[in-house]
């Protein structure tokens, strides 16, 4: 199973993907965002940085990127497709995943490692059990994550809400636990398919012990398990 | 508090061209999932 990471002028976080990968005995190649051959790949990333420079919104103009329309008919296909946070806004602004981002509660830019659960999923990207408590960095101006009410109760009932922030012991706190002020503390959907997974955490910066730790692990291994029928 | 954007573009006569700005508008200049937009003709003389 290989891994392909998109590179948009502007990202910066997929050479720790590719490094996170490797260090997981993953094999993954980059893809340049100008290319529109997928083939040979069996899972792609959209990895974090600032496609575009951000401009007009995050995510916006990386939608129209050669590769965005064979990454949409890959996932039609069922391939997976991981995106980590702006790869996870331009999924949103793909229509490839429902809501949109907002500017942070608070306007700030926000850097720091946070607590997030595991919730009751369809997403074969996050095979942990439910409730399971991991402690990823987020780093993020737009992570306020919104959507009607509609979208939400449907998220929610359809099992696509994959990860939540949350408070150190597991709980939501009653005024909301997500710093960034996220839609029902919500920190990674997938579609309803379920191979389509967008997370605003980084799990590629916790994935060696003697780095930050392991908790990001499974957000690579879970997947690859799960193309292999395990 | 409201926070929007101001975008000004020249565009040539054309029965088309209010449907191809909408257009412009619904799928790169706003995002109708959190923005609302409006488009306002001018028949100000380009200067710019």
């Amino acid at each position: 199973m290989r891994f392909g990471v998109v590179r948009f002028p502007g990202s910066n976080c997929e050479q720790d993907v590719i490094i996170a990968c490797r260090y997981l005995g993953l094999d993954v190649g980059y893809i340049w965002h100008g290319d529109t051959d997928l083939s040979g790949f069996d899972a792609i990333v959209l990895p974090g940085g600032f496609s575009y420079g951000d401009y007009i919104r995050t995510g916006a103009v990386a939608r129209f990127s050669p590769v965005m329309g064979e990454v949409v008919r890959f996932a039609e296909r069922g391939g997976p497709v991981l995106g980590v946070c702006n790869g996870f806004q331009i999924l949103t602004e793909a229509h490839m995943l429902p809501g949109a981002m907002l500017r942070n509660r608070g306007l700030k830019f926000i850097c720091e490692t946070v607590p997030l659960r595991v919730e009751r999923n369809i997403c074969p990207w996050v095979d942990l059990p439910d409730s399971t408590v991991v402690r990823i960095p987020i780093n993020h101006n737009e992570g306020n994550f919104t959507a009607d009410a509609e979208t939400l109760a449907r998220l929610d009932a359809n099992g696509q809400v994959v990860i939540r922030y949350c408070e150190p012991d597991g709980t939501r706190a009653p005024g909301g636990s997500a710093p960034n002020g996220a839609a029902d503390d919500i920190a990674g959907i997938c579609n309803e398919r379920g191979n389509v997974f967008g997370l605003m955490p980084h799990p590629e910066r916790v994935v060696d012990p003697e780095a930050n730790g392991t908790d990001g692990q499974h957000f690579f291994t879970s997947i690859v398990a799960h193309m292999a029928g395990v | 508090v409201k926070i929007g954007k101001y975008i000004r573009l020249d565009v040539s006569d054309g029965p088309d061209e209010l449907a191809r700005v909408s257009e412009m508008c619904d799928r790169l200049l706003a995002n109708p999932v959190i923005e609302e937009y409006r488009i306002v003709e001018s028949e100000e003389a380009v200067t710019a």
